[in-house]
Order: structure tokens, then sequence, then C-alpha cells
């Protein structure tokens, strides 16, 4: 185990101060249309570590993460915050970003959007409330979109949509974020900006798990990257202290490190 | 006026309100999902039940609601599970229940007079039962509509998300379905089954075209309905015709008119009048994206000479600077 992990608490469930893995996998499988996507991955990523889980396009790291959301069905344990998957009902504690495609919103505002993070700690049938609102005005500062909010989504550029959802998580005061390829098709000045806001939140003991293409700006935020080929954890551990410009995820050793935590009963 | 009096009248009248506000609210989730001839599918349903109504010789309101929303719970079902593929399962559905509905209502010895009484509105058939029914139905489409507005909007615009902030996905879809299910059914007697699709939809269209946001449209879209409704619902008295068609007329008129008023608006909008001198000058570029540098010699981002002034490349387009934010040039 890794001693310098933010996360490296006591290991053992009976230990006082034990705080369970904020996302954990055994073993999970995942067959879509009869080809498997994911095959075996097994993962513990510890509260307040900064994850980027990389790959080539068909790699199979979106759908591992949307299985870890139970957005695609899976064989296999999966817990987030030491609570199985099935039973999990704290979703206030997970801000998702999926992938920008999927929205679809006609005359919403900007504005409109992030106030969906608020669901999560909301009633039915009761009005936002003050806090609510203030989240959802300091999600869009954080972004950059204060002066946007009343734009219609549709109307944003790319990296501004993308800026939205990511305010969108922020407004649930998640602990776990999930953020599925942020980077993609957005400017440098969005990347930067993100890059900011990742790193604020692990400032602010935030896990932060995302999937990435390339880890681009994010390299200065991310401790660990797992790498996947074929559905396939190949290669899991931290990132090289000293590494060179455009550093290749194949660099990575391949280890099973964060398996250790696992042997307690 | 002498309408007013005119106790059937009143009651049209309330039926043509009730209509008019609900249908473009329950419209404006079923358009931002993508499913807005789904309304015009379930109008056909609803005709099997008006027909199975007139062959048990039971009250068609509750059998035609009954028959339409277990169709859209099925329906809704079959999308979820990704099997109504192609849409032809649909289109059989819908068909079957428009042809079973005539053929039932044949069966009965009801002419296709009687039937037309629902197919296209008819005030003089809302009785004070009818009447209650449309009302209490319509207020509980009304209440979730309005009341579940942000749950329900999470879930239509983005499924995943909204799985992973605990809504009760499935749940929700098949309130929209049923609600809308219930919306067809009571708007038989103002709008008739074949042309409600239409109050779900153009409203919402029209709103689209004048109001941004969400929230704000779909408020719109219910007002622009009311419109349509309460003034289709009186014209049709005078003119002697059905009221659902001059409904569905009004409401694309209103439709027609939001066009040019709405690129009248952008222009006046966007519209930039010189501080100095009052005078109107031509439609300026956007303001760049918030900016974390200053432009300069060393900001990696290529300058180069614009009208007198310098830009900057940045991805693919060119900032100026202006006062403390760049233009896009």
């Amino acid at each position: 185990m890794l001693l310098t992990q933010p996360g490296s608490l006591p290991a053992s469930p009976t230990d006082p101060g034990y705080r369970p893995p904020a996302l954990r996998t055994v073993g999970v499988d995942v067959v879509l249309g009869g080809i498997p996507i994911v095959r075996n991955a097994d993962l513990e990523i510890q509260p307040g570590e900064a994850v980027a889980i990389m790959g080539n396009n068909g790699s199979g790291k979106t759908t591992l993460m949307r299985a870890t959301l139970g957005l695609v069905p899976h064989q296999g344990l999966i817990e987030l915050f030491g609570t199985p998957l099935e039973s999990f009902r704290e979703w206030r504690r997970v801000g998702y970003v999926p992938q920008r495609s999927g929205i679809l919103v006609q005359q919403a505002t900007a504005r409109e959007v992030v106030a969906s993070g608020r669901l999560a700690s909301r009633r039915p049938f009761s009005p936002a409330t003050t806090a609510d609102r203030k989240a959802i005005t300091a999600a869009l500062e954080r972004v950059g979109l204060a002066d946007r909010a009343r734009h219609p989504f549709v109307r944003l550029s790319g990296g501004q949509q993308q800026r939205v959802l990511i305010a969108r998580a922020l407004a649930t005061g998640a602990e776990l974020m999930m953020w599925d390829e942020p980077l993609a098709g957005v400017d440098h000045h969005t990347q930067a900006l993100l890059s900011e806001v990742a790193a604020q939140l692990k400032a602010d003991g935030v896990t932060i798990v995302i999937v990435l293409h390339e880890l681009g700006c994010f390299e200065p935020v991310i401790d660990r990257a797992i790498s996947l080929a074929e559905g396939r954890i190949v290669a899991d551990g931290p990132l090289p202290a000293e590494r060179s410009e455009g550093h290749e995820v194949a660099d990575l050793k391949p280890t099973t490190l964060h398996r250790t935590g696992l042997e307690a009963p | 006026m002498e309408w007013l009096a005119l106790e059937f009248m009143q009651r049209a009248l309330l039926a043509a309100l009730i209509t008019g506000v609900t249908a473009p609210a329950i419209g404006t989730y079923l358009v931002q999902r993508r499913l807005s001839l789904l309304g015009d599918g379930l109008g056909h349903l609803a005709v099997a039940g008006v027909g199975l109504a007139f062959l048990t010789n039971t009250a068609p309101l509750p059998v035609a609601i009954l028959v339409c929303v277990i169709g859209s719970v099925g329906i809704e079902l079959l999308r979820e599970s990704g099997r109504a593929s192609g849409d032809v399962g649909l289109a059989i559905l819908f068909y079957g229940g428009l042809s079973g509905g005539l053929l039932l209502a044949g069966l009965a010895g009801q002419g296709s007079g009687t039937l037309s009484n629902y197919l296209f509105g008819s005030l003089l058939t809302v009785t004070t039962a009818d009447l209650w029914a449309i009302a209490g139905l319509g207020a509980i489409v009304a209440v979730v509509c309005l009341g579940l507005l942000p749950q329900l909007f999470a879930v239509s615009a983005d499924e995943p998300f909204a799985r992973t902030i605990g809504l009760r996905v499935r749940f929700l879809n098949i309130l929209v379905v049923t609600l809308a299910a219930i919306t067809v059914t009571v708007s038989m007697r103002t709008v008739g089954l074949l042309l409600v699709s239409a109050l779900m939809v153009v409203p919402v269209a029209t709103a689209n075209h004048l109001i941004t946001g969400f929230r704000a449209g779909l408020l719109a879209s219910m007002a622009l309905g009311a419109v349509a409704a309460l003034s289709g619902a009186v014209g049709s008295y005078y003119l002697d015709t059905a009221p659902g068609s001059l409904i569905v007329v009004i409401a694309i008129a209103l439709f027609a008119v939001s066009w040019p008023l709405s690129r009248l608006a952008e222009r006046r909008h966007g519209r930039l009048v010189d501080v100095g001198s009052g005078e109107p000058v031509a439609p300026g570029p956007e303001v760049a994206e918030a900016h974390p540098h200053v432009h300069g010699e060393n900001c990696g981002h290529r300058p180069v000479l614009h009208a007198g002034h310098l830009d900057y490349v940045h991805d693919g387009h060119r900032h100026a600077a202006h006062g403390d934010h760049y233009d896009e040039h």
C-alpha cells in the first residue's frame, strides 16, 4: 500500500477512524450485446485520491465508469463508500459528469441545467431553498459562467456546455466526482479552467475519478492512473514523480498495489 | 355575449380551458423527450376505449382512460427495454386502436357521427358529471407537471445523470406517459382525440420561439394553450363547427405569428447603441469567453494585424482587446 496515498487510513473496518474506499470493484464484468466490454476489473479508490482511468477508444474505460454508477448492467461487486451499489442510496455524495452528447434540452437555460444537480438533496414538490440557489450560483461562478446563467444551454459553445455540466456536478456538493472525458472537444482555456477546478476539489478533500484519453492539463492533479486495454486493467499505479512532457500511459508499470486493503474480512 | 348564459357553453368553456392549460404542460415534457407524436398515438388508442364503452354501454371517459393508460405504460416499458424499434410496433398498436374503436362503435350500432364527437370534439356533449371528472384529472396533471418540474426536467434532459442523483427514472417516465394518456382522454370532448396532440405540441413550439428557459417556456405554453382553447371554443359556437379544428387552427396561427416576432426580438436584442451619440451601430461581435490570462507577446497565441489593431488567434478564432475583456473578431 502506498503510504503517500491521501486515503491511507486504518485499513481494517474494525479500526476506529476507518473510512471505506470511495469506490471499490471486485471482479466486475460488463457484457453489452453479447460482447465483453469490461473484464474482471478490480480497483479500489480511497477517499481524497485523484485517479485517471485511461485507455484507447473502445478500451472500456467509459463503460467501467458507467457500471460503477449503475448505468449499465454488470456482474461482480461494486461498492460506493462501502455500500454495495444495489443498496446505495446516498446519491448526493456522487457528482457525475456524463459525456456531453447525451444531453437533450430545448430552451433550458444554463442555470436550469445546473439546478438539476441539487435534486439529490431536494424533496419532491418542495421549492428550491436559499441554500439550493446559493449552491447553483456558486457552481456557475466556479466554472466562470455566472454571466451566462440565463443563456440557453444549446446556444453555448462546446467548452461552455462542458463547464455547465461540471457546474451541475459541483452543485451536488458531492465528495466523489466521476467525470467522463471532460476534455473531449473543449478549447485550451476550458481545459485549464477544469484542471483548476479539479485541483481545488482535491485540496478540499474530494475524491476525483476522471475518464481520460490523455492526461493533458490534468497531469498535475492526478495521483494515480488506471489503464485499460480491451476491457482489462493492464496498469494501476501512481504517476511517476518525474515525468516528461507527453507522458504515455504505457509507461505505467503493471501492478496491483491497491489490492492490499482487500484482505481484511 | 348571450352564449355565456348558456349552461352547456359554460361547461364547454371550462372543459376547453382545462384542456388548453394541461395539454401543453405535459406536452412540454414529451417535446423535450422527442416524443412529440406520442399524444397522437395515444389519441388513436383512446378511440378503442370509446368504442368499447359504446359496446358495453358504459361511460366513455373512464373506459377510454383505462385503455389509454394501459397502452401508454406498455409503450413506455417497450421503449425502455429498447424493443420498440423502428416505430412499427407503435404504429400497429395505434392503428389497431383506431380501427378497433371504429369497429366496436359500429358493432354497438353507433354510427361514425357519434364517434366524431370524440374524434373532433363536441361542446354539447360535456355533461356536469364529465366536467367534474375533467376538472379533477386536469388538476392532477397540472399539479404534477408544475410540482415535479425539476425532477421531470432532469429525467427528460439527461436520464443517466438523473439516475446518479437518485431519481426514480422509470417511475417518472411512466408518470409522464400516464399523465399524457389522461390528458389526451380528458381532451376528447373539446379538441377531440385526433387533434389533441396538436395542442400538446404547437403551443410548446410557439413558446420556444418567444421565451428562454424551460420553466418559463412551460408556463408560456400553458397560457398560449388557454388562449387557443377558449377562443376556439367560442368561435366554434358562432361558426357552428367542431371546436377541435378551430382550436388547433388558432394555435397554429399563434405559432405562425411567433416566428417573425422572435426574429424581431432577436434583432432588437442584438442591436447596439453608441453611448455617446445614441445612434445605433452595426451589431457587434460576441464578447469572447472569460479569460485567465492577458493576451500579449508571450501568451502563446499568434498575434495578427486586423483593421488597425492586434487580434490574437485563440482556438481558431480571433480575440481583440476591448476594455476589460476580449471581443470575438
